[in-house]
């Protein structure tokens, strides 16, 4: 297996770096208190994610068929508290792994490698094809786990519980199928 | 005092950002792994944080709220476009292994797997816009059903939901801290 090809598990433990879930799941609770009152927004990614997709798109498909889009027109890409968000969420995740010590490349997740192999080709094709495919999914579902799950299950929304009672046994199905007869 | 507008809400995307990020990457949901154990249910760390934040920030989001701190921020239940968007996103996010939050996370920790990915969930993005107007006229408008809370739909008070809730937690972290031991 190449270097990029392992579990973080390992390091992680022995860095010290993991903290209880429920500690972890207290802190995402408490910070959509401070978020609600603050700033006034739920804790949330792709609505903002697919303003980004706009402006990627743009030089693409031309600025006016952008401007033109029924979608964009009402989410426009603008530098606003949501975009910076999103720079936030990859600050935070590189932050807590350089500080700890466990920042490393990593291309091949070890559960794939074993399953599907370590090439990375591979694994870049269907991430690729996967993210293409939930990010679809979240701006028909008008939220991912974050806007939808976390944001819409605290406000007690109908359409955050009919997102988590029909993601999970589906992504259940799709992990079970993936992974059939793997260890 | 708060809201917080303008500029300085912007400083704050960063720094609330961050705190989701860490908080993320310090749970192991930033990992491809800990994402793909839960759904072949060998890891449980993903419901465990779920639930216990949906329980912890809906407490304090409604007692904020009752006290006039804060507002709701209900997204339309549009029922078809929901349900189909939620069994695309469980498919995405398996193949993935990684939602979009966590993606982030996963990307500022060195995983150039999640930043592959990542440019998938903007070319996903764009096939939205562009499919927008026919998913507005066949898919949005089937089985609107508003703004919708659970407390008015059930008509049983948000207190009760969220005690319901939380032995429900309590239960499920018990069956499964016992599993493990």
């Amino acid at each position: 297996m190449s270097a990029e090809t392992f579990d973080r598990a390992p390091a992680r433990a022995a860095a010290g770096v993991d903290w209880t879930p429920y500690l972890i799941g207290v802190g995402i609770g408490v910070l959509s208190w401070i978020v609600f009152v603050v700033v006034n927004a739920p804790l949330g990614i792709t609505t903002s994610l697919a303003q980004v997709s706009g402006g990627v798109a743009s030089p693409i498909l031309g600025a006016d068929a952008v401007a033109a889009n029924s979608y964009w027109a009402k989410n426009p890409l603008k530098l606003d508290y949501g975009t910076l968000f999103l720079v936030g969420t990859m600050i935070g995740g590189l932050l807590s792994a350089v500080m700890a010590g466990v920042w490393r490349i990593e291309a091949v997740p070890s559960i794939w490698a074993k399953r599907f192999g370590p090439s990375q080709t591979k694994r870049f094709v269907w991430a690729f094809i996967g993210g293409a495919i939930a990010m679809y999914g979240a701006r028909l579902a008008n939220g991912c786990t974050s806007g939808n799950g976390i944001s819409g299950g605290l406000q007690l929304a109908l359409g955050g519980w009919t997102f988590l009672a029909v993601m999970f046994p589906v992504g259940a199905l799709t992990a079970a199928i993936m992974f059939r007869g793997a260890k | 005092m708060f809201p917080v507008t303008g500029t300085a809400s912007l400083a704050l995307a960063l720094v609330f950002g961050a705190m989701f990020g860490w908080l993320l990457h310090r749970g192991r949901v930033s990992d491809y792994n800990t994402i793909v154990g839960q759904f072949l249910f060998r890891d449980f760390t993903v419901i465990k944080i779920m639930l216990t934040a949906i329980v912890v920030g809906g407490v304090g989001v409604f007692a904020l709220v009752q006290m006039g701190y804060a507002q709701f921020h209900i997204k339309p239940a549009d029922m078809l476009a929901v349900g189909l968007g939620a069994a695309l996103f469980g498919v995405g996010m398996v193949i993935y292994g990684y939602c979009p939050g966590t993606a982030l996370a996963a990307i500022g920790g060195g995983s150039l797997h999640a930043l592959v990915g990542a440019v998938g969930m903007l070319v996903g993005g764009v096939a939205y816009a562009l499919s927008f107007d026919w998913v507005s006229k066949a898919i949005i408008p089937v089985g609107q059903m508003g703004k919708v809370q659970l407390p008015q739909l059930l008509g049983v008070g948000a207190p009760v939901i969220f005690v319901a809730l939380g032995v429900v937690a309590l239960v499920v972290f018990a069956l499964i801290e016992r599993a493990r031991a």
